[in-house]
């Protein structure tokens, strides 16, 4: 087993999840609860990284953070390192990679949630803000939950766009499914082996908390 | 207090709302079929639906004008709401369901406030429990306590108790008028059943296809419905278009002719003179059968007819009887046995005068 890649991994999906769940729900809310006519634009763009090939987004995410382009430099002005090639510029490349897999399911949630709910809270005189934290967080919190795991997940399970942004940096950039590549690369079956097995008992373990979250009729049921 | 609302809005489905009127005090019914614009006109006065143009006052203070123009956000309109689906917050206690609207006190007050709107309207005793843990009057209750508790200004009633038992809707609504007598708020309430009119309100807004038809008193407005839909409404299966044909001021009694039949009936003498077209209608449970002509009756109107079609509906026998116009008479099982109400068969219709309720379409149209 790689240790070290590993805890990289473990680093990484951890910090991307963390800041996905802090934007996917002010822009899941936006996507849910605006009545503009582009919002289908914003939900398509936020989408993309389903349907593009990692490769592809992972080429446009290194032309944005190299040291060519205006975000880049600005990186390297403030901090004094590119952003390309570092464990700050993979995480960067992450946040928009795994960015649908933690909007969708917070904004499904929101979805759910009986739009009378909202208006009986605002005849209460209850603020937009006041509304939202005590009535529409608390009966989405379950899709709040999938976004964060889901976005952990497949952070952890990324590899096109790790290896064009990130390369394979022991220590910085070189995550678990990086790990497999290269032992398979270097004939070492044994290795590849034991961490294929681990992302698998992981991955799977993910997808029951997902789903068996979701038999739990917390607040689905409707009032009648 | 009164409320006051003016309002026009035009739907994409071309449904068109144009209404104006005052609620007093006490409770108002807003009545009409399903698609009429019931619900719009709350939705309207409580700013979750922008009306094209209009008004919408609370006393002194203004909600809404398009010609200010002023639209006051529905969080400070100060106005009681209960939806049709109740809207309970499924996540919270009843006891924090009801708190929810007093944000603003502090923690003492809140609770002594809860505890007392609790007691007025009975549940003091599930404050802790969940809306899926208490049965449908509990939560229909819960929904009156959370929005009155708030001292709104007025009180917005969207068919609230539509779905309970005759005798729990009694006892709400007695809850209800014992809580606002103290307060005297004007309480506009949504609802299609004639039944919920006449035991709730104190006035009666009739409303049809967006426009108020007839205002009054409950009694007024429902037992002389001059339009088709109000009177299947109000429980009078048969309408008939008519024309006077005679007066008798000396009986109290008017004969009037059935349009496009040569059937005439005896009716109350109301203010329509000879030849005005009048609206008689008739109660499909006021109607007597015979099935040999009747003699030595006090009624006034026995017709010929003969059966057209005879269906049971529930418990109840619904006959279509051709006298010249089609008249709906409903009988029990047992009556329809004893007529054997087989088609074709002649039958006679008994009608009391009293029975025919009149309108003069002139008289109640509008305002």
């Amino acid at each position: 087993m790689d240790w070290q890649a590993l805890w990289l991994t473990a680093r990484l999906a951890a910090l991307v999840s963390t800041i996905l769940v802090v934007i996917s729900i002010p822009l899941a809310h936006w996507i849910v609860f605006n009545r503009r006519r582009w919002t289908f634009l914003v939900e398509s763009v936020v989408s993309l990284p389903l349907v593009l090939p990692p490769t592809v987004m992972g080429f446009y995410l290194l032309m944005a953070t190299g040291t060519r382009s205006p975000l880049g430099r600005l990186w390297n002005e403030w901090t004094g390192h590119p952003l390309a090639f570092t464990f700050e510029g993979l995480v960067v490349a992450s946040v928009f990679y795994s960015l649908p897999f933690a909007v969708q399911p917070v904004a499904a949630a929101f979805a759910q949630i009986d739009p009378t709910l909202r208006e009986a809270s605002a005849t209460l005189g209850a603020s937009r803000l006041r509304t939202f934290l005590r009535v529409v967080l608390p009966l989405s919190i379950e899709g709040v939950v999938a976004g964060l795991v889901l976005s952990f997940a497949h952070t952890v399970g990324e590899f096109g766009v790790v290896l064009m942004v990130g390369g394979n940096l022991p220590g910085v950039t070189r995550t678990i499914s990086i790990a497999v590549y290269d032992h398979v690369q270097a004939l070492q079956y044994r290795e590849a082996t034991l961490t294929a097995l681990f992302m698998l008992a992981f991955s799977f373990a993910v997808l029951l908390m997902v789903y068996g979250l979701r038999r739990r009729p917390l607040a689905a049921a409707p009032m009648a | 207090m009164t409320l006051s609302a003016r309002l026009t809005k035009r739907l994409t489905s071309g449904f068109a709302l144009d209404v104006s009127f005052v609620v007093e005090p006490g409770v108002t019914i807003l009545f009409g079929a399903s698609g009429s614009g019931k619900t719009t006109i709350l939705r309207c006065v409580a700013g979750l639906t922008r009306p094209d143009a209009g008004r919408v006052a609370v006393g002194e203070r203004v909600l809404f004008d398009s010609q200010s123009p002023r639209d006051v956000p529905v969080p400070e309109r100060r106005l009681g709401y209960v939806f049709q689906q109740l809207a309970l917050f499924p996540h919270m206690t009843v006891a924090e369901n009801i708190a929810y609207g007093l944000a603003a006190l502090p923690r003492g007050e809140r609770q002594q406030r809860v505890v007392e709107a609790a007691g007025s309207f009975h549940i003091e005793g599930l404050l802790g429990r969940r809306p899926d843990q208490i049965s449908g009057g509990e939560r229909q209750r819960t929904a009156l306590a959370r929005a009155l508790v708030t001292d709104p200004d007025a009180l917005l009633l969207d068919e609230p108790l539509s779905a309970l038992d005759y005798a729990i809707q009694r006892h709400i609504m007695d809850d209800l008028r014992r809580w606002n007598e103290a307060r005297r708020i004007p309480v506009l309430y949504v609802t299609h059943s004639h039944r919920e009119a006449f035991a709730l309100g104190d006035r009666l807004l009739a409303l049809e296809q967006g426009r108020v038809v007839a205002s009054g008193s409950p009694h007024e407005v429902l037992d002389h419905p001059a339009h088709a839909p109000l009177a299947a409404l109000a429980g009078f299966e048969n309408l008939f278009a008519a024309t006077v044909a005679a007066r008798s001021e000396r009986g109290g009694t008017m004969r009037c002719l059935l349009a496009g039949t040569s059937t005439e009936l005896e009716v109350p003498l109301g203010a329509a003179p000879v030849g005005a077209p009048v609206r008689i209608a008739l109660r499909a449970g006021d109607i007597l059968l015979a099935d040999r002509e009747p003699a030595g009756l006090s009624a006034r109107n026995i017709l010929r007819g003969t059966v057209a079609a005879s269906t049971m509906h529930g418990t109840t026998v619904v006959a279509t009887i051709d006298a010249g116009a089609r008249f709906l008479v409903h009988l029990t099982p047992g009556g329809a046995d004893t007529l054997g109400l087989q088609p074709g068969n002649p039958v006679w219709l008994v009608i009391k005068t009293y029975s025919c309720r009149v309108a003069h379409p002139r008289d109640s149209a509008g305002q």
